[in-house]
């Protein structure tokens, strides 16, 4: 066959042409599952301006995405940044940046990396497919705008700013973990708010009931705990709860919660997603090559491009920087497919059940049903963390020195491939704050509960500015305790809420 | 199969709005950070844009992280030479990488730094300046014409005529005149129709029916359905459109006791002078006057680069551009500022003459005079001739500069917006 194209500058109709051949090799011959695919041909401006709104081609407006927008635009401009190839974002149809300044081979690589790569794990794995509604998600962030800057308008950019700032330090507390959210819908959304933002006005006094509960078998002031279990979604509680926050100001509240939720699979699968992209772009560039649709020039382009995504700079080096998603999950796709077609000895005894198997058959079961951290305790193999010269550092504040607690050696792949599997835990690289009690009787004040996790401490100073936060929110006074794993308290913060603290800014 | 799209069409300042909001919300810092950065700094630099750096702990955005201490194990690649229950004391500066970013929002001493467009650093580096004295609205330069609408007319052109009005207006008087509709004739016609079909005698019916019908026709020819008189046209008046302008008078003292640095000063001066009535002004000519014995008007080049030696005669530049202005810049056309900088060195009778020249006839043709001393010496003779003229007028302003970092903050305190005292 002859190359699509020789030259390295693109056209439409190239863009279409190799479109279509990544599909036939995506989709027809390696059979991967993707939502239509739209591709959308921007400029560097509108590259960074896709950055600075987290990606999404709709956003409501904060100063903090000026912020990211105005560093962005500085690293740009003085060359110390190229700007990311691409951005897909999850949604149906998924869609794709291309920036215009690439090359034809970029592009190709950019169609099959993000258009076929990313967009099969959005619509396959099994966080996105609960957590996030791809054909939501847009509509959601129009209604979340045009409601924002509703509120901006009638009651103030400072107002709605605040509230923001607020919100956005609890972001990270805005998920659920566990529980299954709803489908978003524009429809839906703009049809309930109101109905919901006078319900939950009347709601809010939940709190404070004045009619007495008939009084439990011991008849006595037992304190009635509220929440009556702790909570885990600190946004959602204080959108349920806060006594004093106005209508408008839940439906942010619930906004950004909802905003949070949507990016939270992303951060569970930052290995997964990445490594499987480039997988799949490294696997449909070599088949487009192999059958003769690419030029050499081209493959050379491509590798070149590929190796610089994939480099693993080791510890010693100055730019070290941990651990990079790209390599690590690139490497563990190949890997398994090797473990797949070629097993060896070692393999057979540590992965029997996928030695010699289907290999994409089993790249496919892994897609679907990982995230970061279990996917790492399932499928890291000894081969890896030897060709990565794994080894794990112990950082203990009550000794003096750093231990070396294991290396790719038999003793210690197993507890390698645990710490690896464990550093991608969200659950315990974030601390876990949970909302613990409200004084019901009392001051009304908020009592959040950070459980330690290997005797870590929360850092004082932002933890001090969250609560802040919290306190603005919550309208009364906060306590944050830290409890050590004997359950004693071991630091606490306090905030006390003036009615009058307008600014939260410390100058 | 798969949308292939062209964005690039697509407004590309999407992220305006944000970048808006960052700088409004950190105003403080930014103005702080301006003035900072214009000391010393070459002033034609600042019309480009700025380089702006703030307080990182200013801009971040906290979240709840871990802080140091506990048990912190990492798995990091590129092992070389340990094995397992190796120890090592800890590397400066904080133990490993790990835990992602944690630590970016928390320490960090780093500045902030950005780049303003020139748009916003003017409006920063400007802001609460006005231009004192800008009552002559009335007397802006009068250059162009528009046309505006300005309701109708009776005559006109016929392209002009404005067909509903005319028709309105013929209606009115129709209505007026009571004249008959023709839906009215058409009735009854319809009437007598009836009435002849009908067997019956009507002959006294039909006779009134027939006089009716003759009446309403004799009045539907004799009053017109439109009329010359109906007739209205579009109306469009030229309005004379104000266009502001200004001039400008540099005077600068080039003898031999002004220096390369002096200069350079007074240069400074003049361009924060000339960007600040650039946003004030459309139009802004600019004359340059040098002078030391004898004063001339020189282009631009010439005013900062050429050198002179000899002594002073301010009053010299005084006169020249007197003549100037009455020659080229009628005052009630024209918007006048002079800013004039010396270093006080002046032939010591010639100074009361400076002073008199400015209070009688230089001082009510202008906007706003400014003077601008620049010397580290003790002030000379000329500064205080000038101080009187102070007391008496309030649109003559003068200070001392030392140092090119002065500038600014004196150019701020002679254009620093004043309580509306004046009408």
């Amino acid at each position: 066959m002859t190359p699509i194209s020789t030259g390295s500058e693109w056209t439409f109709d190239l863009l279409d042409e190799y479109e279509r051949a990544i599909r036939e090799i995506a989709v027809k011959e390696y059979g991967l599952d993707v939502y239509p695919v739209q591709l959308e041909v921007i400029s560097a401006e509108q590259m960074m301006d896709a950055y600075s709104s987290v990606g999404m081609p709709v956003n409501y407006h904060h100063w903090s995405f000026g912020k990211h927008f105005v560093s962005t635009e500085k690293s740009y401009k003085r060359g110390h940044m190229g700007l990311a190839y691409e951005i897909v974002i999850n949604s149906n149809p998924c869609i794709a940046y291309l920036m215009e300044e690439n090359s034809m081979t970029m592009q190709a690589l950019v169609i099959a990396h993000a258009a076929f790569g990313h967009n099969s794990f959005f619509k396959g794995n099994y966080l996105f497919r609960t957590w996030t509604d791809a054909s939501a998600i847009i509509d959601y962030l129009v209604f979340a705008k045009s409601y924002i800057a509703r509120c901006e308008e009638r009651y103030g950019i400072d107002a709605v700013e605040e509230l923001l700032d607020s919100c956005h330090a609890l972001m990270n507390y805005g998920v659920d973990r566990y529980k299954r959210p709803q489908k978003l819908s524009l429809a839906k959304e703009q049809a309930r708010q109101e109905e919901r933002e006078q319900y939950l006005q009347m709601q809010v006094n939940d709190l404070w009931r004045t009619i007495p509960r008939p009084a439990k078998s011991g008849g006595e002031h037992e304190p009635v705990r509220f929440p009556s279990e702790p909570q885990e979604n600190l946004l959602y509680f204080i959108e349920k709860s806060a006594p004093l926050l106005e209508p408008w100001q839940r439906e942010i509240v619930r906004i950004v919660r909802k905003v949070a939720q949507y990016f939270y699979p992303q951060r569970q699968t930052q290995v997964m997603n990445e490594g499987w992209a480039t997988f799949w772009h490294y696997t449909i560039m070599n088949r487009l090559f192999a059958k003769g649709l690419v030029t050499d020039g081209a493959m050379m382009e491509f590798l070149q491009s590929h190796t610089n995504v994939v480099y693993q700079p080791p510890v010693t080096a100055r730019w070290y920087n941990g651990i990079n998603p790209y390599a690590l999950g690139f490497a563990m796709y190949q890997d398994i497919k090797r473990i797949c077609e070629e097993p060896t000895e070692e393999d057979r005894l540590w992965f029997p059940d996928i030695a010699g198997s289907n290999w994409q058959q089993t790249l496919d079961f892994a897609m679907k049903n990982f995230k970061d951290e279990s996917f790492v305790s399932q499928y890291l193999s000894p081969k890896l963390i030897r060709d990565f010269r794994f080894f794990s550092i112990r950082d203990d504040d009550r000794d003096s020195t750093l231990l070396v607690s294991a290396i790719h050696d038999d003793e210690g792949y197993r507890d390698v491939r645990q710490k690896l599997s464990e550093q991608y835990n969200l659950g315990s690289r974030e601390p876990n704050i949970q909302v613990w009690s409200v004084n019901v009787r009392g001051d009304r004040g908020l009592t959040l509960r950070h459980t330690m996790h290997r005797r870590r401490p929360l850092e004082a100073g932002s933890a001090h500015e969250v609560l802040k936060h919290v306190a603005r929110l919550w309208g009364f006074d906060v306590r944050l305790e830290s409890v050590n794993e004997a359950g004693e308290v071991e630091q606490t913060f306090e905030v006390k809420h003036l009615p009058e603290q307008l600014s939260l800014q410390s100058a | 199969m798969a949308h292939i799209i062209d964005r690039r069409l697509n407004g590309k300042n999407k992220s305006a709005v944000n970048r808006e909001r960052f700088l409004r919300r950190f105003k403080a810092q930014i103005k702080e950070a301006v003035s900072k950065a214009i000391k010393g700094r070459s002033i034609t630099d600042i019309d480009s844009g700025e380089k702006v750096s703030i307080p990182v702990k200013d801009v971040s955005e906290p979240v709840f992280h871990h802080g140091k201490g506990g048990v912190t194990e990492n798995v990091h690649p590129g092992n070389e030479e340990f094995i397992k229950g190796d120890r090592f004391n800890r590397p400066q500066g904080g133990a490993g990488g790990g835990g992602g970013k944690a630590s970016q929002d928390g320490e960090g001493e780093d500045d902030f730094a950005f780049e303003l467009s020139r748009e916003e650093f003017m409006n920063v580096f400007f802001e609460d300046l006005a231009l004192p004295n800008l009552v002559k609205t009335q007397l802006m330069g009068i250059e162009e014409m528009k046309s505006v609408r300005a309701g109708y007319t009776s005559d006109g052109t016929p392209t002009n005529i404005s067909i509903v009005r005319s028709l309105r207006g013929a209606l009115a008087r129709r209505v007026a005149l009571s004249a008959p509709t023709l839906s009215e004739l058409n009735e009854v016609e319809e009437d007598l129709d009836t009435l002849l079909e009908s067997d019956d005698e009507h002959d006294i019916e039909v006779r009134e029916k027939r006089k009716r019908i003759h009446m309403l026709r004799e009045r539907l020819a004799s009053i017109p359905f439109i009329d010359p008189f109906d007739l209205r046209y579009n109306n469009r008046v030229r309005q004379p459109k104000p266009t502001s302008q200004a001039v400008m008078f540099c005077i600068m003292d080039v003898s031999g006791s002004m220096d390369e640095a002096k200069k350079d000063m007074a240069k400074r001066f003049f361009i924060l002078l000339y960007l600040f009535l650039q946003r004030n002004y459309e139009k802004i000519e600019v004359v340059f006057i040098r002078h030391h014995t004898s004063a001339v008007e020189v282009n631009e080049h010439d005013f900062f680069h050429s050198r002179e030696s000899g002594g002073t005669v301010v009053s010299s530049a005084l006169h020249l551009m007197k003549e100037i202005v009455y020659k080229r810049y009628n005052s009630s056309e024209w918007n006048i500022y002079v800013a004039q900088a010396s270093d006080g060195d002046n032939w010591d009778s010639d100074s009361a003459n400076c002073a008199q020249i400015l209070s009688e006839s230089l001082l009510p043709l202008c906007q706003y005079y400014a003077y601008v001393e620049i010397t580290e010496s003790e002030p000379q003779n000329l500064w205080y001739e000038y101080l009187k003229v102070k007391e008496r007028c309030k649109h003559f302003a003068m200070q001392r500069i030392h140092s090119t970092a002065d500038i600014y903050p004196v150019f701020r305190e002679i254009f620093k917006r004043q309580p509306a005292t004046r009408a």
